[in-house]
Parts: structure tokens; sequence; C-alpha cells
């Protein structure tokens, strides 16, 4: 077992066979892969499935359907089954009503005449079907896009700020020498310490006592002055050689001129990864936001999801298609910025 | 393009009066309060200001927000929080819900920490070894880091729910189907579960960097002295990544104590307190009860931030302590 975990070149055994040890991590990484995948996809794979069919049991993976036909003579596209009869043929009709133990059923090709089948004798035809009625709904329904609207403004604003502000502070702590530098960044610094969860209800006395209670910016302006990302921009704007700066002055150049035109291009790897970050923690916030906002129109995403989940009939077919529409954002930053999020997490060790 | 640098220059040109005006002012080095200002004013109201008046809080009773019309109670709240007649018996306390949240977060806390840490090593173990693909690998145990919690929360309610995947597996092996997260154990098993899936990948990451840090050459000389793997495992694998275990271990116990979203959206603290933890009681008291208590709350959160502060002083005693072994060997 120990062998297994500590071999971690394979050249003593060969380039050509796999050691038995490989085909352990394998199966282990297989494993993980359905662990850690599976439940998405099973989630995003019933977000298309109908009402009907996601009261099915047991479930299926992919979102099959019952097969609805239009048959002549009847409004209402009727629901679709195998049929058995008494010479053991199969015949595909479709059922009109059914009362008690017994359907009443048309064949499609001949719909004057009705037939009466036993239930047990028939067998819905399934089809493979990605029903989308679950995501156009959505913006009809429960003010979703105002949600999502919420939720768009708040990232975005946010991290604007964020960058801003942040390496404004970076800028300061990382290129000057003035009294009280050090306080200020072990301040900000000591703030890493403090989590919002022990703060809660002060904050919120603050909030309401300037007016931002059930505002966005109640949610946006406590937000933006993140430790980690002074940290993550004050260790990279050291590696900038202060001899630019000096170079700078020499033209005349005002130090807020300094900042924005030298330092802030230079520092775009590190701000970037900060952009990323920002983005993440912004956009699946949901303690603070749960406080300060209350009233439903402000809600964002998150705490739509909270509130409709909670609901006696959750209605699960919205509420899966809503799930899906926010990780969307966040799976769509993971597969294209997966570097810059993990360079970030090992220079800062911070999420 | 253009465009874009076009309007950033027209904003940043904005507030070039006021740093002109402050550099004519302050000179040309302490000029930096004005660029640390706008942090410092956010971090002083949000954060600091609040550490204050929760103190005000703590010591205050009544229903109403503002501290001037709070009465003083003194540690009144303390001892409603954590008197009890018996403390053999949580029946007996005061608040015998805070007791159980408190109980419920250790519990759930030294589960979860070695459990997380067992996976996230055995994982970033696994990711160190030569594999075909690594990158790829890696991003399948760090994806659902990104995820929000209530997302998280709601994946696995929908996989959990009577009709969901795992009563159909249930079924299929013969057995009835139940409702997991109705069962106080299961619950309680499902939200330890749940939270190992989400922050897994995050552990593994740091591990997986240390290990890597790992010199090579140490490998190479054991397998010259033909060290049995167990014995490198044991002897070098472990202590030089001890560092990075004590890092993992910490921020996962201080994530643990403060479990609120991910647990809340699955089990809502249920079913009765199974789940309930101790942010949850904070939130529920100062904020979703009929009566706000935020006495109470605040009482609490400085119980909590004791705690934490306890963890993270161990933090540091603990590094301390293995960068001193470092040396020594």
């Amino acid at each position: 077992m120990a062998n297994f975990f500590t071999r971690t070149c394979g050249r003593v055994h060969g380039r050509t066979r796999l050691h038995w040890t490989d085909w352990v991590s394998y199966a282990y990484l297989v494993a993980g892969l359905v662990v850690m995948f599976g439940p998405v996809l099973w989630l995003v794979m019933s977000s298309f499935k109908t009402e009907s069919a996601l009261s099915q049991f047991p479930p299926s993976f992919l979102p099959y359907s019952q097969k609805m036909v239009v048959v002549a003579g009847h409004d209402q596209p009727l629901p679709l089954y195998r049929v058995k009869d008494e010479q053991g043929q199969t015949h595909e009709w479709a059922q009109v009503r059914r009362i008690g133990i017994m359907a009443t059923m048309v064949d499609p090709l001949q719909p004057q005449t009705e037939l009466k089948v036993n239930i047990n004798d028939r067998q819905p035809v399934n089809e493979l079907k990605f029903a989308s009625g679950n995501y156009t709904e959505l913006f009809g329904k429960f003010s979703f896009g105002t949600y999502l609207w919420n939720s768009v403004f708040i990232t975005v604003v946010a991290t604007l700020i964020t960058l801003l502000f942040n390496s404004m502070a970076a800028f300061a702590l990382s290129k000057y020498r003035f009294t009280g530098q050090k306080t200020v960044f072990v301040l900000i610094i000591a703030t890493l310490m403090i989590p919002p969860t022990i703060i809660l209800v002060p904050a919120f006395l603050v909030i309401s006592s300037v007016g931002l209670l059930n505002s966005l910016w109640g949610v946006i302006l406590p937000a933006v002055a993140t430790p980690t990302g002074v940290f993550l921009l004050r260790q990279y704007m050291l590696t900038i050689p202060d001899e630019l700066l000096e170079a700078a002055r020499m033209d005349n150049a005002s130090e807020w001129r300094i900042y924005w035109k030298i330092i802030l291009p230079l520092a775009a790897p590190a701000m970037a990864v900060l952009a990323i970050f920002s983005f993440m923690w912004r956009w699946n916030d949901f303690l603070w936001p749960l406080i300060v906002l209350s009233k439903s129109e402000k809600f964002t995403l998150q705490l739509a999801l909270n509130a409709f989940q909670g609901e006696l009939n959750t209605q699960w077919n919205y509420l899966l298609a809503m799930t899906v529409i926010t990780l969307i954002p966040i799976t769509v930053v993971f597969a294209f910025l997966q570097k810059y999020i993990t360079t970030g997490i090992a220079s800062a060790g911070v999420k | 393009m253009s465009v874009l640098s076009r309007f950033m220059g027209v904003f940043f040109n904005l507030f070039e009066p006021v740093f002109r005006l402050g550099q004519r002012w302050l000179g040309a080095s302490r000029i930096g309060w004005l660029f640390v200002g706008p942090n410092l004013v956010v971090i002083s109201i949000f954060t600091f200001l609040p550490i204050v008046i929760n103190l005000v809080y703590a010591v205050t009773g009544g229903v109403h927000l503002l501290p001037s019309q709070r009465p003083f109670t003194g540690l009144e709240n303390f001892s409603t929080l954590l008197q009890c007649g018996d403390y053999t018996d949580l029946q007996s306390c005061r608040t015998d819900i805070f007791w159980r949240a408190i109980f419920n977060t250790a519990k759930f806390s030294l589960i979860q920490v070695a459990l997380m840490l067992f996976f996230s090593l055995v994982t970033a173990l696994v990711l160190n070894r030569k594999i075909i693909g690594r990158g790829f690998w890696r991003g399948v145990f760090f994806y659902p880091v990104l995820l929000s919690p209530v997302v998280v929360a709601l994946i696995w309610k929908w996989l959990l729910q009577s009709q969901g995947v795992f009563n159909a597996g249930l079924v299929a092996m013969g057995s009835q189907p139940m409702d997991w997260l109705l069962d106080r154990h299961w619950a309680f098993f499902w939200v330890v579960a749940v939270s190992i899936w989400a922050h897994m990948g995050f552990y593994t990451l740091i591990l997986l960097a240390g290990l890597q840090a790992i010199p090579k050459d140490v490998y190479e000389a054991a397998e010259m002295d033909a060290a049995p793997p167990w014995r490198v495992l044991s002897r070098i694998t472990l202590p030089l990544l001890m560092p990075n275990l004590i890092v993992v271990l910490v921020l996962v116990m201080i994530r643990a104590v403060q479990s609120f979203d991910e647990v809340f959206v699955l089990t809502g603290g249920g079913p009765g307190s199974a789940t309930t933890f101790i942010v949850q009681y904070i939130y529920l008291t100062g904020f979703a009860e009929q009566i706000h208590l935020y006495g109470l709350a605040a009482a609490a959160s400085l119980i909590l931030a004791v705690g934490l502060m306890a963890l993270t002083f161990a933090q540091l005693r603990l590094s301390k302590a293995s960068d001193a072994g470092k040396v020594k060997k």
C-alpha cells in the first residue's frame, strides 16, 4: 500500500508495463471523476426533464419522457403506450382517459375505435428528449431576470471596486515608505483573522444605520477591502523595480499617474488572478447577502435558490434549471482559467 | 480595446486633481495615506468598528438594534448561553440549543478534519505520481471547490431526495427507500460527506504543492539505500510534508467551526437540532427568529471568536514546533 503512495516515478519498472499500483491509482482517479462530476452531471441532466419525468421512480440518468402523439379528434397530444393484447401481439396505442384500472385507448392510425385496456397490460413508450421548458419558463416566472441582474450587478461592481481599492492600497504599501505604513499593513492583513461570521450583528447595525439595508450596495461595500487582494497585489508589486517610478518622476509624472499608467499595467497578471477570485467570491456569497437583503426583489441568485428550496412544494423542475444557470458562470471560469486559480492559491494560500 | 483604454484614461484622470492636491499637501511619500485611504476606511467601518460594537451588544439586553436604547445587563447574555443546572445534563442548561450547537460543531469539526486530511492526502499522493493528464485529474477534484454552497447543497439535496438516485440504488438492492436527511445520524453523515466533497480539492492542492516541493534527490538517495516504500512514506514524505499538513489541519478546523451555508441549505439544521452549528445558532438568534435577540447572538459570536483565536494560536505554536524540529534534524 505504501509503495503505491510513494512511487512517484515509474522508470524502475520500465515504461511499457503498468505496475499494479498504477492500476490502483487510475482506478482511484476514475472513481474520483464519478464522485466529483457525477452529482453535477446528474443535476444538469435532470434539469432537462419534464415535470412528469422528474416524478418517475426509479429515476433515469438521461432525460427520458413519455412520447406524446397527436391523434385526430383530440385537442391535446395523448401519451403513447405499448400494449400487449390477448393474442400476445404488441401495439402502440395512445391513452385517451383512465378510470380505475381500465384505460381507454385509441390506435393513432384508426382514431375512431376506442379500446379498453387493463392498465397492467400497457407500458409507456419513452423517448430521449431534452426539455428546455424549465429554462425558458424561468424568465416569465418568479422574476428570475431580477435575481440574475442583482447577482451580475453585485459581482461586476464589487469586483471592479475591489480591484481599484486593493491595487491602490497595495501600491502604497509596496512603493512608499511612510510613518504608520507597517501598522496599516498589519491592520489590513489582520482582517484575515476576523471572519465575517463573528461580527454579523454589529455589521448589520452599521449597514442599517448608513441606510444600506436591502440595497445591493450594502452587499458590495463591506466586501471590497479584501485582505487577500491587498496581500496578493502587494507581493506582486514588490517585484516591480523602483527605477521605473524614479524615471517617471524625472519626467514630472504625478504619483497618481505613476500608479495607473505604470504600476497597474505591470501588475496585470496579479490583477487578473484577483479579478477571478473576486468574481467567484461575490457570485457565490451567501451569508452576508442573506442578512442584508430581505426583500425578494433584491435577492441574488443564491438567495432566490435558497428561498425556493425552502418552500413546501418545491418545484424541482424550475429549481434545477435555476441551479444549473447559477453554476454556469463558475464552470466557465473554471474551464478556461483553472491555471490562474491554482497559481493564485499556490502563491497566496487562500481561497 | 482602444475604447476601453480611452474610457480608463478618462476615469483615472478624474482623480488626478485630488491626488495632485494631496501630493502638494502631504509630500511625495506621505501621499501613501491617500492610496490606502479607501481600503482603510472600508475595513474600519465594516470590520473594526463592528468588533467594538459587538462588545456593546454582548453586554446589553433587549430587542432594540440601536445600542443607545439597549439596557446594560452585564454578563447576563453569557450566563444565559452557558449556565447549566448540572453540566452533565444538557437538558438542564438555560440555552440547551447553544450547547447542542457547540457539541455538534465540535463533533463535526473533529470527524471532518480527520476525514478531510485523509482523503486530501491520499488524493495528493496519487496526483503526485507519474500519471497521464495530471492537470485534468487535478481539475476534477478541484471543480466542486468553486461551486457556491447553495448550489452544492441543492445538488446533494436532489440526489438524496425521496425519489433520488440514492433511493433508486437502495430499491435496486432490494431494500426500502428512506428519507436520508430526516434521520439524525444519516443527516449528520451527509453533512460531513458533502462538506468533504465540496472542499477536498482545495486542500489537495495545498498538499500537492507541498509534495512537489520535496526535492527529488531525497527519494533517489532512498532508492539507493533500497528503502522499502512504506519507510519512504513514513520517514521522508510525511515529515517533509508536515508544515503543509499543519496548515491544512488548522485551515480545515477554522473553516469547519464556521460552517454554515451548505449545512443550512441542505438540512436547515435538522432534523431537530441534529445538524445545528454555532454560526447557524447566531444567525437564527439574531436574525431569523420572531424576536431578534442581538445580545445573545453577539455574545455567542464572542465565544466563537475566542474559540477561533485559540485555534489560530495553536496553529502558530504547532508550526513553530515543526520548524524547530526541522532545524534540529
